[in-house]
């Protein structure tokens, strides 16, 4: 990668590796997200992607690497500061509050600016501009109807919206999902893909790991392919996926085998 | 008259320390063990102050201001390690409390402060002071509660990943609840000292910690109303039977247990579950 890539990407991953004790988790990953695009990070479990997702939030800290958004390095930043420079997440495992209703949660997102410090926001009572945000984020998804309701009584396409619409509520200049479309059915997962490419083209740079190859064929428009922590592909869709290395990684069997196919 | 005025100025003293321990177990959901430390810091700061001619409302402030930097000390130490660190340290700040105390010759040493003077407001006087700062206490509680920190606080008490995932910065925010906590603690402390003019460093020891924990679990984790009954109530039952004086530990041990076992919200949530069996999911009031 040369100094000149680096600069046009929202995020670049550069020669990224994770170590845990003997395990090599990630080895010497170097991608970027461009501004803009909506980016499919793919692989077979164990790949290493929820891994190289938890190096672009900080909850994992590069054994060598450097991450960076808009060229600046993110390595010493707790999560907390990454989200505020212009990430957001939304979690494999919903985690809604579920002590509040569906509007409170996104809106405890959309008070960021608010709750930056302590004692600013124990200076603040108001929630109807945050309120008010949540709203447009929860319609955004598509479940405004539900907005006063309690998380606990929620199916899980709803909390999925919800876990969206949260991440929204940062205003990020990157999304990052993490499995977003796992545990739907077909329809439901169809019609979430949707809206995420939607998002995608308001303007809002997304990263996609998912599963579900055939959503993540019809809406990314560029690829990574991580395996056993390595990256075996990168590029425009269609073709990545006609790589023999790529499908030998999916198929599980060898590269010969797959050229068969 | 006399017994009821001290009955509810060692009520109102309780109910100030069993709110302070709130804020930081019931609101942002960080469990202390050692509590009372706090209160005796703040206790001492005030005997030591008045001893030297300072005025009531004087050593007040400082006595706060003494018990929360204590507590930002000990924060900052625990919280920024692992949750789980803060109940240990916490434990271990309270018997050093006790240990470091005991040996202090300027502080009375096993013998304690004695003759402390008196506030000069007379019985009545200094009841109703502890009775408006007790009010002032749960007003702050109730208004922190509707603010945004109540709302982070909140949510780092549910779910501390998340809240991070969301931008908020958790320790932060744990150790400002641990600020107000700990100088309100030392607030309790100030009047403790006043109310009884003699103090030991046993007043402050690993029992009374554990005795104002079970006060905010019986009353309800988090609920302002609930904590401020269960408080008054519980500090006057030694009082009201001699008996359990001697039993004290037994009786807030067995509560806190048969509190965690059946109820773990405490009587605010069985309160909520007789009157509104529909709305038992819903969250604290």
């Amino acid at each position: 990668m040369t100094p000149a890539d680096t600069k046009q990407a929202l995020l670049a991953i550069d020669a990224v590796t994770v170590r845990f004790g003997g395990l090599l988790a990630i080895d010497n990953v170097s991608f970027e997200v461009r501004e803009g695009e909506l980016l499919g990070l793919i692989g077979p479990n164990g790949a290493g992607k929820t891994t190289m997702l938890r190096t672009i939030t900080g909850v994992v800290r590069p054994t060598q690497g450097q991450v960076r958004l808009d060229d600046k390095p993110l390595n010493a930043l707790p999560t907390h500061q990454r989200i505020r420079l212009g990430l957001a997440l939304s979690q494999q495992l919903v985690r809604p509050l579920r002590g509040i209703t569906l509007e409170d949660n996104v809106a405890l997102a959309a008070a960021k600016a608010k709750t930056v410090r302590p004692l600013r926001a124990l200076l603040h009572t108001s929630s109807q501009e945050e309120l008010g945000l949540a709203r447009r984020e929860l319609a955004r998804v598509g479940i405004e109807s539900l907005a006063t309701q309690s998380p606990a009584t929620q199916p899980l396409g709803v909390l999925k919206r919800l876990e969206l619409a949260r991440a929204l509520a940062l205003g990020p200049r990157l999304l990052l999902l993490d499995e977003p479309l796992a545990g739907l059915n077909s329809k439901e997962a169809h019609a979430l893909a949707e809206t995420i490419a939607d998002i995608n083209r308001q303007g809002v740079t997304v990263v996609l790991i998912e599963h579900n190859l055939g959503e993540v064929l019809r809406i990314c428009q560029r690829l990574v392919v991580l395996d056993n922590g390595r990256k075996i592909g990168e590029g425009e869709p269609r073709a990545v996926m006609a790589d023999p290395v790529v499908r030998a990684a999916y198929l599980g069997s060898d590269e010969q085998e797959a050229r068969h196919a | 008259m006399n017994y009821e005025i001290t009955l509810l100025t060692t009520m109102a003293i309780s109910v100030i320390f069993a709110l302070s321990l709130n804020l930081i177990t019931g609101f942002c959901g960080q469990i202390s063990l050692g509590h009372a430390a706090f209160q005796g810091v703040g206790a001492y700061a005030a005997a030591m102050l008045a001893k030297a001619g300072w005025p009531f409302f004087a050593t007040l402030p400082v006595a706060m201001l003494l018990a929360g930097a204590l507590g930002v000390v000990v924060g900052m130490a625990s919280l920024r390690v692992r949750e789980d660190f803060l109940a240990i340290t916490t434990m271990g700040v309270v018997f050093l409390f006790v240990g470091v105390v005991r040996q202090q010759d300027w502080l009375g040493g096993e013998l304690g402060l004695s003759a402390i003077p008196d506030h000069g407001l007379g019985k009545t006087g200094f009841m109703g002071v502890t009775l408006l700062a007790c009010v002032a206490v749960a007003l702050l509680s109730i208004h922190i509660r509707r603010t945004w920190m109540g709302r982070v606080f909140n949510g780092i008490a549910e779910d501390e990943d998340t809240m991070r995932v969301l931008g908020i910065d958790v320790p932060r925010y744990k150790l400002a609840a641990f600020a107000i906590g700990t100088a309100l603690a030392g607030l309790s402390g100030a009047f403790y000292a006043y109310h009884l003019q003699f103090i030991g460093a046993e007043n402050f020891g690993f029992i009374e910690s554990i005795t104002v924990l079970s006060m905010v679990v019986f009353g309800g984790i988090g609920s302002v109303a609930w904590v401020l009954i269960a408080a008054a109530l519980l500090s006057a039952l030694p009082a009201w039977f001699q008996v359990i004086g001697d039993y004290k530990l037994l009786v807030y041990g067995g509560l806190l247990f048969v509190m965690m076992r059946f109820s773990p919200g405490g009587m605010a949530a069985l309160a909520r579950r007789l009157f509104n069996p529909m709305a038992t999911r819903e969250g604290k009031s």
